[in-house]
């Protein structure tokens, strides 16, 4: 299986060893032609708005949002705010592949980073493993409301941190940052049912 | 030390830098130029190395005043300098909610013999380091993230590259040292043992390895890339030079496409003038700033 990954700026090479891990096969993605040659695509953390200019210089633009509105997609943090139909603080362009709104940067600035261990849904546990989650949450954005469309696998408290549609997943916090790899295994088994 | 979630938070975020552009800017104005270029974090400092170094002085940490300007215009992560071995100023930094403190050399030292203990700040730090020992010291202290030191204020990539090779070499040769020899080898590289066992065991830094120190063209950036950074600092190379939006741009394009010559061919073009650059060999050894730290 060919799982591409978004490699313009962020912990891309984070996603290509988890991948690599479990057995799939990791594509760096920087063109858009790369595209028509993977089963899936993983939009990593790093800085959105960093990501968005060069989506937008390098003409990946539409073809990306081409693959997201029909392809499996995961993506983290970063990749989550890009995958949103509506962003806030402050807001900006995103792909509007699922229904949800985000806000960046919403638990404040790095010192307000942490790592929560959090029970996931059991639409999460019953399709991977049961047990609890290490969220690693680093300038995280917060998901502010989820449309009908859209089933939440993981919460914190009450906020969704991890969400499902379609074929699309997405997390706040950054589960190629950890030695679970359940997110992952998850995301494969979407693509390899397709 | 590097399983703590407070250590994981740290270079957790210097991962999120990869494959990015850090710059250097005085003001809220520059800071808005380098993020809508596409900078990954930007650097808050009150004049940039290639003035420091003209000016002369003591330079400090930035003016308060400004940093939280810098904060409040854009989204991006704030980092801001502090002098070597100055723990008051840091304690500042972290105060004002910085997301990275830089233990800088282009600032001027405040204590010649003693970094800061960074394992104490909640806020992450960057170092500069010439070599694989000294950045396994800085690691030793709590640093989460290395850039090579380079020269600033320079435009001169040679430190930078040197640098950059001395660090991969010497991992290199720690990952075919044998496991009775790595005490020997901590000792020669005056770091700790654990730190050398982790490094000789894998190959590369405990903390993602960034450059700095000289870049000031697309084409820079690109050879620092391929010569092994995960990510590049730009400190006066952008705003000293001819047309600082077109060039930030450029560079960051450069960094991210640094092995695609058709694509570095469309950076490098039509940038306007880079910034005056400095031969080493002319600098006075006094004037260096690399040498500043241990």
């Amino acid at each position: 299986m060919k799982i591409g990954v978004l490699a313009l700026q962020g912990d891309f090479e984070a996603h290509e060893r988890r991948l690599a891990e479990l057995g799939a096969q990791p594509v760096a993605v920087r063109y858009a032609r790369q595209l028509d040659a993977i089963d899936g695509l993983i939009l990593p953390g790093g800085e959105s708005t960093a990501n968005l200019l060069l989506l937008k210089g390098e003409g990946l633009w539409e073809p990306l949002r081409r693959f997201a509105a029909e392809k499996p997609v995961l993506g983290t943090c970063a990749g989550a705010i890009l995958l949103a139909r509506e962003v806030a603080g402050p807001s900006q362009r995103s792909l509007g592949a699922m229904d949800f709104a985000i806000e960046r940067n919403a638990y404040g600035r790095q010192i307000d980073s942490s790592i929560r261990r959090v029970e996931p849904e059991r639409a999460f546990t019953e399709r991977t493993r049961p047990g609890a989650l290490e969220a690693v949450l680093i300038r995280a954005p917060i998901v502010r409301s989820v449309g009908p469309q859209v089933e939440v696998l993981i919460r914190d408290g009450k906020d969704p941190i991890m969400l499902e549609q379609g074929p699309r997943l997405a997390a706040t916090f950054h589960a190629e940052l950890t030695d679970d790899t359940r997110v992952h295994e998850l995301f494969l088994a979407k693509v390899g049912r397709r | 030390m590097y399983l703590t979630d407070e250590f994981r938070l740290k270079v957790g975020l210097a991962e999120q830098l990869k494959g990015g552009v850090i710059m250097d800017v005085t003001n809220a104005e520059q800071a808005r130029i380098a993020q809508n270029a596409g900078a990954a974090a930007v650097m808050a400092l009150e004049r940039v190395p290639a003035d420091i170094r003209k000016e002369g002085g003591v330079a400090r940490m930035a003016n308060i005043a400004v940093i939280r300007e810098i904060m409040e215009t854009v989204s991006i992560p704030v980092m801001a300098k502090v002098r070597i071995g100055h723990f008051a100023e840091a304690m500042v930094l972290e105060a004002l909610h910085v997301d990275y403190i830089d233990e800088s050399e282009v600032l001027t030292p405040a204590d010649e013999e003693h970094h800061i203990d960074k394992r104490g700040f909640k806020t992450p730090f960057v170092c500069g380091a010439r070599n694989l020992g000294e950045a396994l010291r800085r690691i030793g202290e709590g640093a989460a993230m290395i850039r090579t030191k380079g020269e600033a204020g320079s435009g001169n990539i040679v430190e930078a590259v040197r640098h950059m090779r001395a660090i991969q070499r010497e991992m290199k040769q720690l990952t075919v040292t044998g496991k009775d020899e790595l005490p020997a080898a901590a000792k020669e590289l005056q770091s700790p043992l654990e730190l050398v066992e982790w490094t000789a065991a894998r190959g590369k830094l405990p903390t993602p390895n960034f450059s700095a120190g000289g870049i000031a063209t697309p084409a820079d950036a690109a050879l620092v890339m391929s010569l092994g950074a995960e990510a590049v600092f730009v400190g006066s190379g952008i705003f000293k030079s001819a047309d600082p939006e077109r060039r930030a741009a450029a560079v960051v394009k450069a960094t991210t496409f640094y092995s695609d010559p058709d694509k570095l061919l469309e950076a490098c073009a039509d940038l306007g003038e880079p910034m005056p650059g400095l031969e080493i060999g002319k600098i006075a050894q006094d004037d260096l700033l690399q040498t500043r730290g241990w």
